[in-house]
């Protein structure tokens, strides 16, 4: 690579891409051009930089000045300003929402400042695209290393050091796993990589696959390494074209520098990868019915043991792991496990990627190490709640896991310890919810999802979750009664205990975690018939308050229906004849004033 | 039909006769069709040696797979939780009723397909649809019309 003067660092993650930051590139190469500064400015595309919430985002390196929020039209003044006169635009620099400063530095931004990337080390530094920018920053040197350098026990032994642990959800330490599969004899054991990122609000494993889709290959192929495997499957959800183009494009590049395939790095040993396109079933992510979709049937899981280690896909010994394990690994190898340890809790090493989202400042992707608390990742990286709204409760582990509130933001991440409040680490999912969320509400969307996706195959799953969501149902309408909630309780332990797979066994979670900690919003649906949160349509009166409404007209605008009567300096008035009670006036109103 | 012939031919030379790449060739029949008539799914079983049967739990077990033609413009709208926080319910309900279809239906003029999906990954731009494959961030009904206007101009 010929060093340019300034390199342009421009996210084209799908968040960037959706917010703009294509008709932005565009627009800044065609002005480079224009000034002539082709030769010494290089624009590079780079995969998700994290910082969603105020892209398309821009690097300038080696500067490291961060930019955000680019149109456009900001691009002369850019390229006059900065790249020219080498004068920092203020005007599109970070604003701090508390100081109100503007902060020129990614790394002074506490967005950043408080993370610590391990697996994400390349994200925004590299053209995702170019294995070269990857070797440069030391990639492939783990895998190297363990093919010339080591043997099979000796890679087990180093992941087994690090304390790497599954990052898929479900925690299992990854060298012992290995070492499994390693022991078992067969002519032929497969490697997989579980891309299916099921969790709905979770996008941690996309990023990584968009950002540095080499740091997964390099992964499995260490892993191929430490248990004898030939063959490798990426099994990748289709609603993530950008993953699996840039995962196509990554393994021609690792055959064609010889990566993969025979012999690799005259090493004698051989391994190869192919993606799976996932078909579109939650369940997929299970390891067990993974393998079967990869067999070309309907993705059940079946009873374990035998563990896939054993008899997985094909019948054959076979490892799974989660594109965020895998991405770890090649630094573990290249740097040893002692290091990667050296970070974390007692039974939780390393780092562990989130995806926060929700009513949060600062959605986006972030790499925290373990044992920092909740609070912290929330309040300081995340920016805490918008709207000068209050926090309520945050959803850790998708639709397995729980809700945590307030009073235990200080548990620190750690497997463990976010079991203990009754929520699961999961896959990374982070959803924080402000005041106006009613958890009631919350429990009845994610059961709606597990339900949905319970893949029929034994009854305690299949029935139970539908009894659970008829009954959650019936409490959001008004129609709940007091032994429902008891019976939810029984029925969960049911299911919990009873059910084939994970999906079932954690099912209940989502009403478990919020009767634990928000039992008077169930009362308050079951006997007021009232919804706190102002969420639940049947449970509201869609009439204005006469001495809360500042006549502002924003529910008449937002009415999609036309039921609103206002006219200025009035107060409103809802139509009960044309109101669909769709919610879209209490969403719009700012003062509270719809009841 | 004719056309779905043609391509189902090109599909079949690219897969060994083998079960596994049942699901394989029913993603691409998909992707160049939009759905899978009823005589490729014959013609796809018989390649890949599973009962017909077979195909059809496979096709109706995964959400992507369709069995009815599509429409020309396909409307996605995120239903995650992220999404579900923001009000994307509201959106397929306003779709709904404008269209005058419901989810996983298609227009009577074949424009339009609203289906819905879980999470694409977006979150940060809750809440998501897509029209074809354009993303729209924070999306509200009056951004949903202009996409669909000229998507439907195109
Ligand atoms: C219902 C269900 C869905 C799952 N979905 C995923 C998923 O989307 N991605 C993932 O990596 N693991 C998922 N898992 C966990 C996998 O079964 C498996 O434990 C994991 O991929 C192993 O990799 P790891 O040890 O590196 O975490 C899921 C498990 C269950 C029960
Ligand atoms: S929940 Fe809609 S994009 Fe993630």
């Amino acid at each position: 690579m010929n060093q340019a003067r300034l390199e342009l660092m421009l996210c084209g993650g799908t968040g960037c891409r959706a917010s703009g930051s294509h008709p932005f590139k565009d627009a800044l190469a065609a002005e480079i051009t224009r000034r002539e500064l082709d030769g010494e400015i290089r624009i590079v595309e780079t995969g998700c930089n994290g910082f969603c919430a105020v892209g398309p985002v821009m690097l300038v390196l080696p500067e490291d000045v961060f930019y955000q929020k680019l149109r456009p039209e900001d691009v002369p003044e850019l390229v006059e300003e900065h790249l020219i006169k080498g004068k920092v635009v203020e005007r599109l620099l970070y604003k701090d929402p508390g100081t109100k400063k503007r902060i020129p530095l990614m790394h002074d931004i506490p967005f950043f400042s408080n993370q610590m990337f391990w697996a994400m080390r390349n994200k925004g530094y590299i053209d995702p695209e170019k294995i070269d920018e990857y070797i440069a920053r030391d990639g492939y040197f783990g895998a190297a290393r363990a093919l010339t350098e080591m043997s099979p026990e000796m890679i087990i032994e180093e992941v087994k050091t690090s304390g790497l642990r599954g990052r898929g959800g479900a925690g299992f330490p990854a060298g012992v796993k290995w070492e499994f599969a390693s022991k078992t004899q067969s002519d032929i054991k497969y490697t997989l990589c579980n891309a299916d990122e099921g969790d709905p609000g979770a996008f941690m494993d996309r990023s990584i696959l968009e950002a540095d889709p080499h740091a997964v290959l390099e992964g499995m192929i260490i892993a191929a390494r430490a248990i004898g495997s030939s063959k490798g499957y990426i099994y990748c959800r289709t609603e993530y074209p950008l993953a699996l183009a840039r995962l196509g494009l990554a393994i021609k590049q690792a055959r064609e520098y010889g990566l993969l395939g025979k012999d690799i790095l005259g090493s004698g040993f051989d391994f190869d990868v192919e993606i799976y396109q996932g078909a579109g079933a939650f369940v997929c992510g299970e390891e067990t019915a993974l393998m079967r979709s990869i067999e070309g049937r309907r993705g059940m899981p079946r009873p374990r043991p035998p563990f896939p280690a054993h008899k997985g896909l094909f019948n054959k010994p076979t490892v799974l792991n989660n594109v965020e394990t895998l991405a770890n690994v090649g630094q573990i190898i290249l740097h040893g496990g002692e290091r990667y340890a050296s970070v974390g809790t007692e039974t939780s090493k390393g780092t562990k990627v989130f995806a926060i989202s929700g009513d949060v400042n600062n959605i986006g992707l972030v790499e925290v190490p373990m044992g920092i608390t909740l609070r912290k990742m929330i309040f300081e990286i995340g920016g805490g709640i918008p709207k000068k709204r209050k926090f309520k409760a945050v959803q850790l582990g998708g639709p397995s896991g729980g809700c945590i509130p307030e009073h235990l933001l200080d548990t620190p991440v750690d497997f463990e310890e976010i079991a203990k409040v009754g929520a699961i680490m999961g896959s990374g999912g982070v959803i924080v919810m402000d005041d106006q969320t009613c958890m009631v509400d919350m429990a009845r969307f994610f059961m709606d999802f597990i339900q949905e996706e319970s893949c029929g195959k034994c009854t305690p799953c299949r029935e139970g979750t539908r009894r659970i969501l008829q009954i959650v149902e019936r409490i959001c309408e008004g129609h709940g009664v007091p032994e429902d909630i008891e019976t939810l309780e029984e029925l969960s332990v049911v299911i919990k205990n009873s059910s084939l797979c994970g999906l079932g066994q954690t099912a209940p979670n989502p009403v478990l975690s919020t009767l634990r900690y928000f039992r008077e919003e169930y009362d308050a649906h079951v006997y007021e018939k009232r919804c706190p949160a102002k969420r639940c349509a049947a449970l509201l009166d869609f009439k204005v308050n006469e001495d809360k409404c500042t006549k502002c007209g924003l529910c008449y605008k937002a009415c999609p229906v036309d039921a609103i009567v206002w006219k200025k300096k009035e107060v409103a008035f809802i139509d009960q004849e044309k109101c669909i009670q769709c919610l879209s006036c209490f969403s719009a109103c700012k003062f509270d004033a719809i009841d | 039909m004719l056309q779905q012939a043609e391509i189902l031919e090109s599909v079949l030379e690219r897969y060994p006769s083998k079960p596994e790449y049942l699901i394989f060739m029913l993603q691409d029949i998909q992707a160049d069709c939009g759905y899978i008539a009823p005589e490729s799914m014959e013609i796809i079983c018989e390649h890949a040696n599973v009962p017909i049967t077979q195909g059809y739990s496979v096709a109706t077990f995964y959400q992507s797979f369709r069995l009815e033609p599509q429409g020309e413009h396909e409307i996605k709208v995120c239903l995650g939780t992220a999404c579900h926080l923001k009000g994307g319910e509201r959106l397929v309900e306003n779709l709904e009723r404008k269209l005058d279809i419901h989810r996983g239906e298609t227009t009577e003029d074949m424009m339009f397909t609203l289906n819905t999906v879980n999470c694409l990954g977006a979150c940060a731009m809750a809440p998501v649809a897509v029209v074809d494959d354009e993303y729209i961030s924070s999306t509200t009904p009056a951004k949903l019309d202009k996409s669909l206007k000229a998507a439907q101009q195109q």
